[in-house]
């Protein structure tokens, strides 16, 4: 042997060499040459320069955050992202599963489960045993809960066994990690983290792998929560989250029962159906189930293990793989049946498992030879892999031990390639094949049966809805609403609700499906009875989604739902879910509850209410009904309030009910009813009153929490004497409560403090002297500021006390605050400061506070790193507003901050110091400070060179905000050089930019346009055109209104000609807006002045020029209004002229101006001229054209309002019983609107009908004569 | 009514006129427009007091029962109905 050791050593240098050889480069030297590619660049970076802020994460150094664009970070993101997928820039597909939270998740853990039967379809016959009835379905949830019940016990009695144990042992163990309690409090935010943090509370004590722990407690603890969040305290770390892979359900394939049933329906929770499965917990569970080998596992549950055919056969006997085996940790994960994909992917890596397994020195030793090869120790630096997922899929297990399985052989389907969908059936996803695979089996449909064609059939138009264009869904949907009731509801549920709860649906599927719902729940009314329960499986969880659409949807759904059901079966079907032992079944039955009671009324619904609150069987279903009246108080609001009173009484003993979860929920809800039917309903409180005052001194944590919330909402509706009284009784233990650690405490107390503070009887001194001390010294402090929610609610409640107690109280506290060094506090303080004065007034304020709040101000202000809502900038303007003109000795300081900051390298700096000119500007007016504001003013035209435009835009602001207030002949620089600076600007695409430089060029025009030579406004005029392109309406108003007034200052004609020119330009919105500049020029500088080149333009045999003209001569008549009636008759021969024309258009543009004319004219005697152009108008009335007739039957409206009803009325009579029915409807058309302009008028003009035999139609009334 | 308007804004107006009562159609026939003729001049001259007062002088009645009669005769202004001649 001793020969071979060089040997070996030889070979493994061998093999070193050829391994370097193989990593460093050395091939494609004739292409790269002989330089190393370590040269190359191996990436190239998104953006063209280094950034040598940015450090090896990516993310900015703090002090360049400041700028002005996105973080680099990002903008890196969003460049990574495109060169990764060629997504085309919309983000990539998320499905709803992976967006949503595990709390969320858990609708996936639901079973659809078997039809009930239709108690009213039967009548009095007793149900067949095979069928599920509403019995069937309680007494599950009553095992469920009674095995949960013994569980627990079990749990219970190990877990003081060991303790006690342990106990007589020293207690070397870690103390139990004091993870923070937070719990859900049951608010209407979904909240799935606060469960599992709940969770995670329980899961530390919880002890899975203590040796004799017995499983599963905290799986079946009362609120269930994410088992995956435990983190045990105990010194061994918990094998299962070394490593969550993607697999996590495969932890529980050692008992594979549960993994083999794909696809059948069972109900997970049908132990009942195969009762020598459940095993009790065996005591050999000392072993870590890793150790376990499979020899151990079979005889450990050996039914299971023998029993295999049940497993196998789907849909027989459904077998929950909880239920049949003794419970492991593992499969404690599993609740229920395993989707198929689950299961799939654990077979595949089962098997591939198995095929790479380490070979073992048996089979080594028979592979080689017996001489020449040596056993070498593995290096001392070999760590085998030990992924326990991965480990856990390995272990052979008795039931599945992988083998090749012949598998079931069907040559119709092709497995590599995609198979070519057949015959116009849209694309077809991976996930969608074991839902829609049977299509794609080239089956001859003739010979399939009838209840097949027609599932086929259901699943072609799902296909086509999910998956189709739109065209395609549409018709599909169509299809599969009309043929609901042919197709039947069975096959249509059995297709459509499995599919909704496909792991990988995405939110736009879902909502087709959802739709698909929706129609044939119309068509199939009663039918759905027995599918309710497997509908709400899948609807409910849409009332939780996280996106309110989403929600809208679902509740729509069950309103239509329990529409067509009835009430009575919604009970049934829901009622067993009223006390499922899962949390998450209970919440999602509540709210569906809620939204029965709001489709069918809630009187309806209250008996049941009642008794379910009432419940002396399971607290669940106590907590359920109260958490329903709870959710009905949030749905419908104020509509609560006819039934207020029985809601309460319905709840109200819940409020000593000796379950403290039932205790909690009973308060929130009443808080719910409070809020929702305040300021009325004091009186239906009454009888709650007392256990709720009772109840804030006698408990303690979140029970009083939530007692106190209700107080909360109960204290405004009262009048204002009890208001102040139990204001005042609360207040001690708010007090008291004010130092809670507990942040949902924290909030709540926050909240009760600003609706007791708010009321009417409770007095400013009685705050001043006993809330106000303790409230800054616990509220105040920097932690607040850290978390949003805190700090809204935080200032929000500061600012309520502070209109009570007045502004120099609070400010007073706060203002040394803002020389704080947390910036995130600072600026929560100047918020607070910002409302206060902004509601208040400054004028409490004393000197020495006024000093110190300019200085912290000041301090704040040139401190902030980063500002993206503006709160400093509104702070500070908000101040300085106020306190008017007791700034003045303040004004040099603010201005030189100001300046030093127009300097500064970050552009937001600059931007903001830009935009605080303009919001103090007014007040430097007041101050006197006329000549500091021209110094800024010169400051802020040096700095119009600005590149960037948010800061320009700012800039610009300021200077205008400067000019408005000091007028133009003060302003420094004076207007004359301002003016030629700014006309490039125009130039600027920016609409911020743009805006503010419109702003400024048009007020300079409106007041200071003399100061300007006319052709720097001729210049402008140019510019300006461009402007009229802009998206922003507000620019392009400016931008007109600007036109108006360079004409008034330079006349009309040079402005005009540059206008009539761009009539000639393509661009619609262009020429739309140079005729309303040319009806504004008309309209500032007298008609006369423009009308003459006008009515010249329309010579110009182009059309868009012609319809310009008419356009504006449209405007300019809307504009001038009674000015027209000088006009009118300049005009007339060139509307006759258009009326006449074959053009459309022109015969529209020119029926509007003759309806704007008409309209202004009324009644200043210009009826020829008018009779005159009705005549042209009238021969149009028959145009089909939807604008032109609009445009027509508007001008007729112009005329009966001039001209007076009788007139139109005669020209209406030719026609309202003409022979040709298309003649009448338009002439009915006509009459119809002149009816209803002038029903009372046309009395008078009423031909005279000759009577018939029967009847008499003469009116002799109005032939009397006195 | 063409594809084409079904949905503008004038397919809406007749909609929104067809609200009303005494607006017409094409099938109005002679008889009901009558009856929404008399109905209309009944409710002006009730509207308008003066006309009112103008007619209890020539008919030499009181202005209440002026105003009695012509809410009576908006029942039936013109008489029964003719028989409908076609479908």
């Amino acid at each position: 042997m001793a020969d071979l050791d060089p040997e070996i050593a030889k070979t493994q240098e061998d093999r070193k060499k050829m391994e370097a050889a193989l990593t460093s480069l050395n091939f494609d030297r004739d292409l790269y040459g002989d330089n190393d590619r370590d040269s190359y660049l191996t990436s190239i970076a998104p953006n063209d320069e280094e950034d040598p802020n940015l450090d090896t994460t990516g993310s900015l150094v703090a002090h360049r955050l400041a700028s002005y664009t996105a973080p680099k970070s990002i903008l890196n993101d969003v460049a990574r992202a495109h060169s990764e997928e060629d997504d085309g820039g919309f983000k990539p597909r998320q499905t709803i599963a992976e967006r949503e939270g595990d709390y969320r998740n858990r609708r996936l853990n639901r079973v659809l489960s078997p039809d009930r039967v239709d108690a009213f379809a039967m009548g009095d016959k007793t149900p067949d045993p095979s069928v599920r009835t509403y019995n069937d379905a309680m007494r599950e949830t009553a095992l469920q809960r009674e095995r949960e019940e013994t569980m627990r016990l079990i749990a219970k009695k190990k877990k003081e066994e060991e303790e006690a144990s342990k106990g007589k042992k020293d207690s070397a163990a870690l103390p139990p990690a004091s993870s923070k309690r937070r719990n859900r409090w049951d608010l209407s935010e979904e909240d799935g983290g606060g469960a599992a943090a709940a969770k995670k509370a329980k899961a530390a004590t919880s002890d899975w792998d203590l040796p004799d722990a017995a499983p599963g407690i905290g799986r079946w603890d009362a609120t269930p929560g994410r088992v995956s969040d435990a983190t045990p305290s105990v010194g061994r770390r918990n094998r299962w989250d070394e490593t969550p892979t993607p697999g996590r359900v495969t932890d529980s394939d050692a008992t594979p029962g549960g993994g083999v049933t794909p696809g059948a329906t069972p109900s997970g929770v049908s132990w009942d159906a195969t009762p020598k499965g459940l095993a009790t917990p065996t005591p050999k569970r000392q072993r870590s189930r890793w150790d376990e080998t499979p020899a151990t596992m079979g005889s450990a549950t050996p039914m299971a293990g023998m029993t295999p055919g049940i497993a196998y056969t789907p849909g027989v006997t459904p077998v929950g793989g909880i239920d049949m085996a003794t419970p492991t940790p593992g499969q404690l994960n599993l609740r229920g049946v395993m989707t198929p994909e689950q299961y799939n992917m654990q077979r595949w890596e089962r098997d591939i498992e198995e095929r790479n397994r380490p070979l073992s020195d048996e089979e080594l030793d028979a592979m080689f030879p017996q001489e020449g090869y040596k056993v070498l120790e593995p290096p001392a630096t070999y760590v085998p892999i030990r992924t326990p997922a991965r480990k856990a899929t390995a272990t052979p297990t008795p039931m599945a031990t992988p083998g090749y399985v012949i598998p079931e052989e069907n040559r119709g389907q092709q497995y590599d390639v995609p198979p070519e969908v057949p015959g116009g059936l849209p694309f077809m996803k991976p996930e969608d094949y074991q839902y829609f695979g049977a299509l794609l089996n080239e089956e001859n449909e003739e010979e399939l049966s009838p209840d097949e064609q027609k599932e086929r059939k259901i699943m072609k138009l799902l296909l086509k809805v999910k998956n189709g264009t739109p065209a395609q869904r549409k018709t599909a949907l169509r299809q599969l609403t009309d043929k609901a009731r042919e197709l039947g509801a069975g096959p249509l549920f059995n297709k459509i609700l499995p599919l909704l709860m496909q792991p990988t649906l995405e939110d736009q599927e879902r909502h087709l499906l959802v739709k698909v719902i929706d129609r044939i729940l119309y068509k199939l009314d009663e039918l759905v009875r027995p599918f309710v329960h497997k509908i709400l499986v899948v609807i409910e969880p849409l009332l939780i989604d996280e996106d309110y659409y989403a929600r809208v949807e679902g509740r729509e759904i069950i309103s239509n739902l329990s529409k067509a059901a009835g009430l009575a079966t919604m009970i049934a079907a829901m009622r067993p879910d009223i006390d499922n032992i899962d949390e998450y079944v209970r919440n999602t039955t509540a709210r569906a509850f809620s939204v029965v009671a709001s489709a069918l009324g809630i009187p309806a619904l209250l008996p049941f209410l009642k008794a379910v609150c009432q419940s002396k069987k399971s607290w669940q279903a106590r907590h359920t009904g109260i958490k329903i009246v709870q959710q009905i108080a949030i749905l419908i609001g104020c509509a609560v309030l006819p039934h207020l009173k029985s809601l309460v009484e319905i709840i109200q003993h819940g409020l000593s009910d000796e379950n403290q979860k039932v205790r909690t929920i009973t308060a929130l809800s009443l808080a719910a009813l409070a809020e929702a039917a305040a300021p009325y309903g004091i009186e239906s409180f009454d009888s709650v009153l007392k256990p709720l005052w009772k109840g804030i001194r006698s408990h303690r944590g979140k029970v009083l929490a939530a007692f106190l919330k209700a107080i909360g909402f109960i204290i405004p509706l009262m009048d204002s004497i009890y208001a102040s009284y139990y204001t005042k009784e609360v207040m001690v233990i708010l007090i008291r409560e004010f130092q809670s650690p507990d942040e949902e405490m924290k909030k709540i107390v926050l909240k009760v403090v600003k609706q007791c503070v708010c009321t009417e009887g409770v007095e400013a001194e009685y705050i001043r002297s006993d809330i106000l001390p303790e409230f800054f010294k616990r509220f105040w402090d920097r932690r607040m500021a850290l978390e949003r929610r805190n700090y809204k609610q935080l200032v929000e409640t500061t600012v309520e006390i502070a209109n009570k107690v007045g502004v120099a109280d609070i400010v007073g506290r706060v203002v040394e605050d803002l020389k704080d060094e947390s910036e995130q506090y600072r600026r929560m303080v100047m918020e607070t400061i910002d409302k206060v004065v902004t509601n208040l007034g400054a004028s409490d304020i004393e000197p020495r506070l006024e000093e110190l709040l300019i200085d912290g101000i000041l301090y704040a202000f040139q401190e902030q790193t980063s500002d993206d809502a503006n709160v400093m900038l509104n702070g500070f303007g908000a101040v300085v507003n106020a306190l008017g003109q007791r700034v003045k000795p303040y004004l040099p300081q603010i201005c030189g901050t100001i300046k030093w900051r127009l300097n500064n390298k970050s552009a937001k700096v600059r931007q903001q110091a830009a935009d605080l000119i303009s919001r103090i500007a007014v007040v430097m007016k007041q101050c006197g400070e006329e000549q500091l504001m021209g110094h800024l003013g010169v400051v802020l035209y040096e700095y119009l060179g600005e590149e960037y435009p948010e800061v320009l835009g700012s800039i610009l602001g300021a200077l205008k905000a400067i000019v408005n207030v000091i007028g133009m002949t003060k302003m420094t620089p004076p207007i004359k050089d301002l003016l030629p600076r700014l006309t490039p600007i125009l130039k600027n695409r920016h609409e911020k930019v743009q805006e503010n430089c419109i702003d400024l060029v048009g007020r300079i025009a409106d007041r200071g346009a003399e100061f300007v030579p006319a052709r720097e406004w001729m210049r402008i005029c140019f510019e300006l055109l461009e402007m009229l392109k802009a998206h922003k309406k507000g620019i392009r108003r400016a931008t007109v209104n600007t036109f108006g007034y360079i004409a008034k200052a330079i006349g009309p004609q040079d402005v005009l000609a540059t206008l009539l020119n761009n009539l000639k330009v393509q661009e619609r919105q262009n020429r739309v807006c140079t005729t309303v500049a040319i009806a504004i020029v008309a309209e500032t500088c007298s008609p006369f002045t423009v009308l003459p080149a006008l009515m010249n333009e329309y010579r110009v045999p182009e059309l868009n020029v012609q319809n310009g003209v008419l356009k504006s001569l449209s405007f300019l008549f809307e504009y001038i209004g009674e000015m027209g009636k000088d006009y009118i008759y300049a005009v007339t021969p060139l509307l006759e002229d258009a009326l006449m024309d074959r053009d459309l258009v022109h015969r529209q543009t020119a029926a509007s101006a003759v309806k704007h004319m008409a309209l202004g004219v009324a009644g200043l005697g210009c009826e020829d001229a008018l009779v005159h152009l009705l005549n042209y108008i009238w021969p149009n009335i028959f145009e089909t054209s939807p604008h032109v007739i609009n445009a027509v039957m508007e001008a007729i409206e112009g005329m009966r309002v001039a001209l007076g009803a009788a007139v139109i009325l005669n020209y209406c009579l030719q026609g309202l019983f003409h022979p040709a029915r298309k003649v009448r409807e338009v002439y009915w058309k006509i009459y119809n609107s002149l009816y209803i302009g002038a029903q009372d008028t046309l009395v008078a003009a009423y031909p005279v009908l000759e009577d018939e035999q029967n009847n008499v139609y003469s009116r002799p009334e109005l032939t009397m004569f006195v | 009514m063409q594809a084409s308007d079904r949905f503008n804004i004038n397919s809406q107006l007749e909609h929104l006129q067809a609200k009303y009562v005494g607006t017409g159609h094409a099938d109005l026939s002679r008889f009901e427009w009558a009856v929404n003729i008399q109905r209309d001049s009944y409710a002006s001259y009730i509207g308008h007091y003066p006309m009112l007062a103008y007619f209890a002088i020539a008919e030499n009645e009181s202005i209440g029962r002026e105003r009695y009669n012509f809410m009576q005769k908006m029942l039936l202004p013109c008489g029964l109905p003719p028989e409908r001649e076609d479908d």
